[in-house]
């Protein structure tokens, strides 16, 4: 075993993950004088954030009216009231100044004529509570999350904050209480295991869009901190309502911002018809991203695709002209230019619903504390686990995220969450002495995956679990295919216990990296489909062919999963928070949602 | 004496072959800069026959199919797959660019693959960038202002403003142009390179930034900037179609007139 000796470090508060969420919990740390490592698999500015697009919302009013209210007002609509009220009060009412923070920190903002940062349409985003379109998305051009990324990370460095970079966490140290006591850690550099003990750890480890064949989402999106979570014993929540954005390119997968749209592009099928005129009279083109990408998958259904197998849908933006288009849109300019071969300033861009964002994750409170269902009460917080960004579920988006809303929800809840550390904690409180075994249960797992000899490679078990997902689990989903995909992907999972790892080295070994990801990987896709199989409703983006409307007397809760193994979940249920934080705002009451 | 050679432990020896399955019909040759620090051996160029049928247009697709299906020790970082992160930069075809948003098909004949030049290898077509994320750091890329912004709104820039800092502040930080740079190889221990002086150049052409002067006194150095002999490598090897040359160019430009 001398293998797995483990090097050992101390902090106040140890941050996994370093994509928006987490740079800023890590400098907001740093900054209150907290000691606090920041531990990533990739150097910050590879994170995924890097690859958002079209913007960040606040209702800043720089284009015309607007209101944190009626920003609350469409984030709770757009969640199909699945979102939690209060922390949705919360994020709008603090994003005029998150991101005003942003800009102080130097975000290189577009700009307005008078010189404020420019804000564009986004889907689902209107004033007066649904009457006018709002501009109320901010943006650098269409790369905004880079613009942010970077931003941050620079802060990250001003603040002198402590990194651990090209470390892959294994899992969490969880003591006799059910307390979070700190996180193992592989070097990807030297094959060492680190062992990091801390009053508190924070999950900012993004989504699993990869649990996916075709994904908007990087290479590295594998849910490792939903699955340290699972492997604790704790459950995760809403974990069927995954986002298919309508416009990835086609074949690729890579996004095209709903920025697009926003401009002024539209989407039309194989007839050359604005079909959404038909589905969303209102709103048209901006509908919310679950509307929008249902209503491309009916045409293309009803044999109305574009394209030699009528199989996908275009997307229009050569009207804008090559000005707007260089101006605002550049990165999609060259992404469709890359990989799809067009040239938007004359041809329309082939595009699909694609798996984007998972609203679901680790269930939180408003101040990032980690919650679960304990002994009656559904909001009791496990000590020493907080949870930010898209692993955490707070929850803001509920059954829906409207877009521009997850770059506000990573910073506005980061903030919150070294906010929280800083009124409830000391730096450099005394660590209590781990367990003798604190931390076998990574070793265990480490040891039997770089061991692997089994049949079955990495990628091959990998692919089964992607396809099966993406046929079993998509934009429409009936009870009859979702248990079928149960049923096969338990069978898949079984097979992970023959995985074949091959590369045996200690240094940078990334088949032994991706075989311990496929496992979260595998843990999160279970719960998706599982619960997908359990919530017997439509909601948000759960739309089951078989239960067509929304079902507010049975299924407006949170669902809570538990995975124990392949054929074992277990499911619970958390009430969703229908009240607001304050008097400053009425409650909003669920209604019909039409767009 | 002279060293003509490189040192026996680095020298390149041919690797493996692995052909293509029989009956593949549209193969290609890749032919892969291959180091295993934990072998004790010396680097190699191991052969890869890929069949493209069914396999992604990009290379960084060629290199996933590789680790997939025939080789998976085979090493490499990647991530966004769209050319936005950096991470899969390396060079192929005697270029540096992205894995990801170079096209198998733009390159004629065999594609010969090796990590980013003249930088240390951890494994296989990972280089260690410590270095290079050290002199980004060093450059102070952060805002700094003495004025306190106004406390609930935004800093005015106007649009013109903005478009300065545009451009520089894409950089994806990739580092394809620091390790095409000729002056960079010889002096990257006191030369800062075309990346981290883009970044400076970032800071120094925008309006909210109130530490020009300092800045400059910074880069003011004869290795620290002068090192750039305007080879324009960088520039012509940007994945983002950047131009740190010019940025160069500007920043002495900028210390000729401070000093007249």
């Amino acid at each position: 075993m001398s293998d797995y000796e483990f090097v050992d470090h101390s902090h106040d508060v140890v941050v996994i993950g370093a994509g928006g969420a987490g740079l800023r919990s890590t400098f907001g740390l740093a900054q209150a004088g907290f000691t606090t490592a920041c531990i990533t698999k990739v150097f910050p500015t590879r994170s995924h954030t890097v690859a958002a697009q079209g913007g960040i919302s606040a209702a800043l009013g720089n284009m015309g009216v607007d209101d944190w209210r009626w920003h609350m007002y469409d984030t709770v609509k757009g969640s199909d009231w699945l979102g939690d009220q209060d922390a949705i009060e919360y994020m709008c009412k603090e994003a005029p100044d998150a991101v005003i923070e942003l800009e102080h920190y130097g975000v290189p903002f577009s700009r307005t004529e008078q010189g404020l940062i420019y804000q564009r349409p986004f889907g689902g985003m209107t004033t007066h509570f649904g009457e006018g379109i709002a501009q109320r998305t901010c943006a650098a051009a269409d790369r905004t999350g880079h613009a942010i990324l970077h931003t941050l990370y620079q802060q990250s460095l001003k603040h002198d904050a402590e990194f651990y970079i090209e470390y892959f966490a294994i899992d969490l140290i969880m003591d006799d209480t059910g307390a979070c006591r700190g996180v193992v850690a592989l070097d990807l550099a030297t094959g060492r295991l680190h062992r990091f003990r801390a009053h508190q750890v924070i999950l900012a480890t993004g989504g699993y869009g990869r649990a996916y064949f075709s994904c908007t989402s990087a290479h590295t999106c594998t849910g490792d901190g939903n699955a340290m979570v699972l492997r604790a014993g704790l459950p995760l929540q809403d974990m069927e309502f995954v986002q298919f954005h309508p416009t990835g390119i086609y074949g690729a997968g890579c996004l095209i911002t709903e920025g697009v749209r926003g401009e002024g592009g539209y989407l039309t099928n194989g007839d050359g018809e604005r079909f959404m005129e038909r589905y969303a009279p209102n709103a048209k083109d901006l509908a919310s991203r679950d509307v929008v990408s249902r209503s491309m998958t009916i045409e293309i259904r009803e044999g109305r695709g574009v394209g030699r197998d009528k199989d996908h849908i275009h997307l229009h933006l050569e009207h804008l002209g090559p000005e707007v288009i260089e101006e605002r849109l550049p990165g999609i300019a060259e992404s469709a230019r890359i990989f799809a071969g067009v040239d938007v300033t004359r041809s329309p861009i082939p595009v699909l619903p694609t798996v984007h964002y998972n609203m679901g994750g680790i269930p939180t409170n408003y101040l990032g504390e980690v919650v679960t269902l304990k002994d009656g009460d559904p909001e009791s917080a496990v000590p020493g686990l907080m949870a930010v960004g898209e692993a955490a579920c707070v929850s803001v988006h509920g059954a829906n995220r409207l877009g521009s809303n997850s770059l506000l929800d990573l910073v506005v809840f980061g903030r919150a969450a070294a906010k929280h550390c800083a009124a409830t904690m000391q730096p450099g409180a005394r660590h209590a002495p781990l367990s003798s075994d604190a931390g076998q249960n990574s070793v265990d797992r480490l040891d039997r995956l770089r061991n692997a000899r089994g049949s079955r490679p990495t990628s091959e078990i990998r692919l089964e679990m992607q396809k099966l997902m993406q046929n079993h689990a998509a934009v429409f989903r009936t009870g009859e295919t979702l248990e079928e995909g149960a049923q096969l992907l338990r069978k898949t999972y079984a097979s992970f216990d023959d995985v074949a790892v091959s590369d045996r080295s200690l240094v940078w070994n990334t088949d032994l990296v991706e075989t311990l990801e496929l496992e979260n990987l595998l843990q999160n896709a279970v719960a998706t489909i599982e619960s997908a199989a359990n919530r017997k409703e439509s909601r948000g983006a759960h739309a089951r062919e078989d239960y067509p409307e929304r079902d507010d007397e049975n299924w407006m809760k949170h669902t809570l999963c538990w995975v124990g193994g392949p054929g074992t979940v277990c499911f619970d249920y958390r009430p969703v928070h229908r009240e607001t934080l304050t008097d400053e705002v009425e409650a909003i009451p669920p209604k019909a949602r039409v767009y | 004496m002279a060293q003509f050679r490189l040192p026996p432990n680095s020298r390149i020896r041919k690797g493996r072959h692995f052909a293509a399955p029989e009956g593949a019909g549209n193969v290609r040759r890749f032919v892969i800069y291959r180091y295993d620090p934990d072998s004790g051996e010396n680097p190699r160029m191991d052969t890869y026959d890929v069949n493209m049928d069914g396999c992604g247009p990009m290379v960084l697709d060629v290199l996933i199919k590789i680790k997939n299906e025939i080789d998976p020790t085979l090493t490499f970082r990647r991530s966004c797959r769209e050319g936005i992160c950096g991470s899969c930069a390396m060079n192929i075809d005697g270029g540096n660019t992205l894995a990801c948003t170079k096209a198998a098909d733009s390159i004629s004949g065999d594609v010969s693959i090796y990590p980013l030049p003249h930088m240390s290898v951890v494994k296989d077509l990972v280089p260690d960038l410590t270095n290079f994320y050290a002199q980004y750091a060093s450059i102070r890329p952060w805002l700094q202002a003495r004025t306190p912004p106004p406390p609930d709104r935004e800093r005015l820039q106007s649009k013109e403003e903005q478009e300065l800092i545009d451009e520089p502040a894409a950089c994806i930080l990739c580092a394809c142009c620091s390790t095409s740079c000729p002056s960079y190889w010889w002096n990257s221990d006191r030369y800062l390179g075309p990346a981290a002086l883009l970044a400076a150049y970032r800071w120094l052409v925008d309006s909210r930034d109130e530490a020009k002067g300092e800045r400059l006194d910074e880069l003011e150095d004869p290795f620290r900037l002068y090192r750039c002999h305007t080879i324009m490598n960088c520039t012509n090897t940007c994945p983002k179609g950047l131009n740190p040359a010019r940025a160069i160019a500007e920043t002495k430009k900028m210390l000729l007139e401070r000093r007249h």
